[in-house]
């Protein structure tokens, strides 16, 4: 038997750090683990005891990339909780605020951190100096992504206008205004981006997934809507736990989360976009049809077009919000804490992100429950690597190494949100 | 041709966000990749060149045995080791556990807690090893940050203010909160860098900068318990992202019942 290690010591370009071990013998995987050993950051804990307006600011502290994500899952939650309704604009405000954070993950990922695999550079830098026109296209439309988040949420990363009942201050109409411009390129940007990225290699490999996403009456989901899933699930938000469970494994600081009667499933922009195609704007789905995508895609590498389709998407609806802004009278609603148990999800840049508070009646978080879309994909992830490795395993050593991290990224996993360490071995007995 | 200086990015127990801060400078990206090398960036890059660095930046708190040693080998292929953002300057939210039992804390989220090797408290870069620069922040300001690397590489001292959030209050022409409005503002013993955000955005300041030089926190607490403001809440302010963050912590210490 011919024996062969593969090892990458720490897998780059991935939000945190992780680490990954196939094991193989005569030709067949034999095990497969993601190791996280992000350390701990006990959030869960650390949230007991503080006041349910505290949870938004708190909770984006998990992730420096998707920060509005936590921002929105916890006003969610906690407006479930203590029943209040905000109003139509103020709620259209807080999609435009997620059409930043997707236009800027999603181009933080399709050029700065997945590009460089399919193209063959160790990272966009070096890439630039052969492709500057695509790197600087990425660059320009992160940063309308980070401009419009500057807007609405004050900050980028770890935004401060963000509050339970509303905001803390309503951006005029004039200023909005000034988004358009950088939007209506960013739009044109980004259906270049979903032909070039049409255009890439990609593997053949496809695998019969269970997505989850939310879906939503008459929107591409964000902040709203029921958990679908392509095998049958059809629930409320607040039955979450009913279906899913998280374990905890030995080689991990990051739960597994998985469908508690039929186990492993995927999140994030493949599942968004198989449960809701018909979602999609017009513009959207034409571009994505040109670019090569059916209604339906099972191929994970594919996932770096149905990103840039959502950025395309995620422009084209902020431009619609903004034209369609009339600043309201008020920025927020007064809050009455009373006891009570709150659930929110929304769809972070990377699927669906779980929260749950308990509240006493001042308003004090008692306990608190947080799934990351990072920790629901991960036995996805080592099942994808178990399949493409037993599928190509005849490939050169150096070759599937770098594969298999190109497998990986197709998740564009966020260790420190699931918490860091990705490290790579593929390990031939 | 000079050889470039070589910039590296280290990665502690944190959110990702102030390294982070470095790719959001998209306009001034692929200038300073110009300026130097990037050798070691694996958010960036699966590029590694070998140390000693010119410029290390570090993220993040010390949290774990493993994170205990590792910090010393950056610290010994460092030449300058910069620290960014409030984990790695204070200690971050996760100091929070500092406060309490972090056993406790374990076995609330995790069900195996055997699993889990974690130190009993966050703790700040300076307090393990030799720190020639600290960026405060939560996050980092992106533009203090090419200050700091620019300055550097200029062989300057970085100028990045330790001033209050006040001044920069005054300098935009906001109106007090503290005085007109009454919400409990941070402001006065908060170090500056925001340019005076949450003020500007109708919301006291909460502090993300951390504890301004000679800040009167005691003076500022007085000034609550005067006013009405409850101890719990008074302790809760200071017990955020700069819990343990000296100036912060012995204020809030004063205020556990």
């Amino acid at each position: 038997m011919s024996s062969k290690t593969i090892k990458v010591d720490y897998l780059a370009r991935v939000e945190g750090e992780g680490g990954m071990t196939v094991k193989t013998k005569d030709g067949a995987v034999t095990d497969v683990q993601l190791n996280i050993f992000e350390p701990p950051r006990f959030f869960e804990a650390l949230l007991r005891g503080r006041r349910y307006a505290e949870a938004p600011d708190i909770t984006a502290r998990i992730c420096g990339i998707c920060p509005v994500a936590y921002q929105m899952s916890a006003v969610h939650a906690m407006e479930s909780a203590l029943d209040v309704q905000v109003d139509d604009q103020v709620r259209a405000l807080r999609r435009l605020l997620y059409c930043g954070e997707w236009i800027e993950s999603h181009a933080l990922h399709i050029f700065l951190l997945h590009a460089p695999d399919f193209l063959g550079y160790d990272d966009a830098i070096r890439m630039a100096k052969d492709h500057p026109d695509i790197v600087q296209r990425g660059l320009k439309l992160k940063k309308t992504g980070n401009d419009l988040m500057a807007l609405v949420g004050g900050r980028e990363i770890h935004p401060i206008n963000v509050k339970v009942g509303g905001f803390y201050k309503l951006p005029s109409r004039e200023e909005l205004n000034e988004l358009i411009d950088p939007l209506v390129w960013a739009l044109k940007a980004a259906m270049e981006t979903v032909q070039w990225t049409g255009s890439l290699t990609f593997p053949d490999f496809e695998r019969d997934y269970e997505y989850v996403a939310l879906r939503h009456a008459d929107e591409y989901p964000m902040n709203q809507g029921r958990l679908v899933s392509n095998k049958g699930l059809d629930i409320p938000v607040s039955e979450y736990e009913h279906h899913f469970i998280e374990e905890h494994v030995p080689y991990s600081n990051a739960l597994h989360s998985t469908l508690k009667t039929r186990g492993a499933y995927l999140v994030g922009p493949l599942a968004r976009y198989n449960l809701n195609f018909d979602r999609l704007s017009m513009r959207a789905q034409d571009a994505a049809r040109s670019a090569g995508l059916g209604a339906t895609c099972a191929n994970p590498f594919k996932g770096i077009i149905v990103r840039a389709v959502e950025t395309l998407y995620a422009c084209e609806e902020a431009l619609r919000i903004i034209d369609d802004y009339t600043k309201p009278d008020t920025a927020s609603i007064p809050i009455k804490p009373k006891a009570a148990t709150g659930f929110g999800c929304t769809e972070a840049p990377r699927g669906i992100l779980y929260h749950r508070y308990r509240l006493d009646d001042r308003g004090m978080i008692l306990d608190a429950k947080i799934v990351p879309p990072t920790s629901q994909n991960q036995k996805t992830i080592e099942r994808d690597l178990r399949e493409y490795v037993t599928r190509f395993i005849e490939l050169p050593t150096d070759i599937l190494t770098k594969q298999c991290e190109q497998a990986v990224r197709n998740y564009d996993p966020c260790i420190s949100c699931a918490t860091h360490f990705l490290n790579i071995t593929v390990q031939q007995e | 041709m000079a050889k470039k200086p070589r910039l590296a990015v280290w990665k502690f127990s944190s959110c990702d966000g102030c390294q982070l801060s470095l790719l959001d400078c998209e306009d001034e990206l692929l200038t300073i990749a110009g300026a130097v090398d990037i050798a070691y960036f694996p958010e960036a890059t699966r590029a590694v060149l070998k140390g000693p660095y010119d410029v290390s930046l570090v993220e993040g708190s010390i949290t774990t045995p493993h994170d205990e040693q590792r910090i010393h080998a950056v610290r010994r292929q460092s030449k300058i080791l910069v620290v960014i953002g409030a984990c790695a300057t204070a200690g971050g939210i996760q100091a929070l556990r500092n406060f309490q039992n972090v056993k406790e804390f374990t076995s609330i989220v995790y069900a195996s807690p055997q699993f889990i090797e974690t130190l009993a408290k966050s703790t700040p870069i300076s307090d393990h090893v030799t720190v020639d620069f600290e960026l405060r922040g939560c996050p980092i300001n992106k533009y203090q940050l090419i200050e700091v690397i620019s300055s550097l590489l200029n062989h300057r001292r970085p100028n990045i203010p330790r001033y209050s959030v006040c001044v920069e209050c005054k300098r935009r022409g906001i109106v007090c909160g503290l005085v007109a409005v009454g919400p409990p503002c941070l402001g006065p013993v908060t170090q500056g860098g925001c340019n005076a955000l949450c003020p500007s955005y109708h919301r006291g300041c909460f502090g993300c900068y951390g504890p301004k030089e000679t800040p009167n926190t005691r003076s500022l607490s007085e000034s609550w318990i005067r006013d009405g403001m409850e101890r719990h809440d008074i302790l809760r302010l200071f017990r955020t992202f700069n819990a343990y963050a000296d100036a912060f912590r012995k204020e809030s210490d004063i205020h556990e019942q």
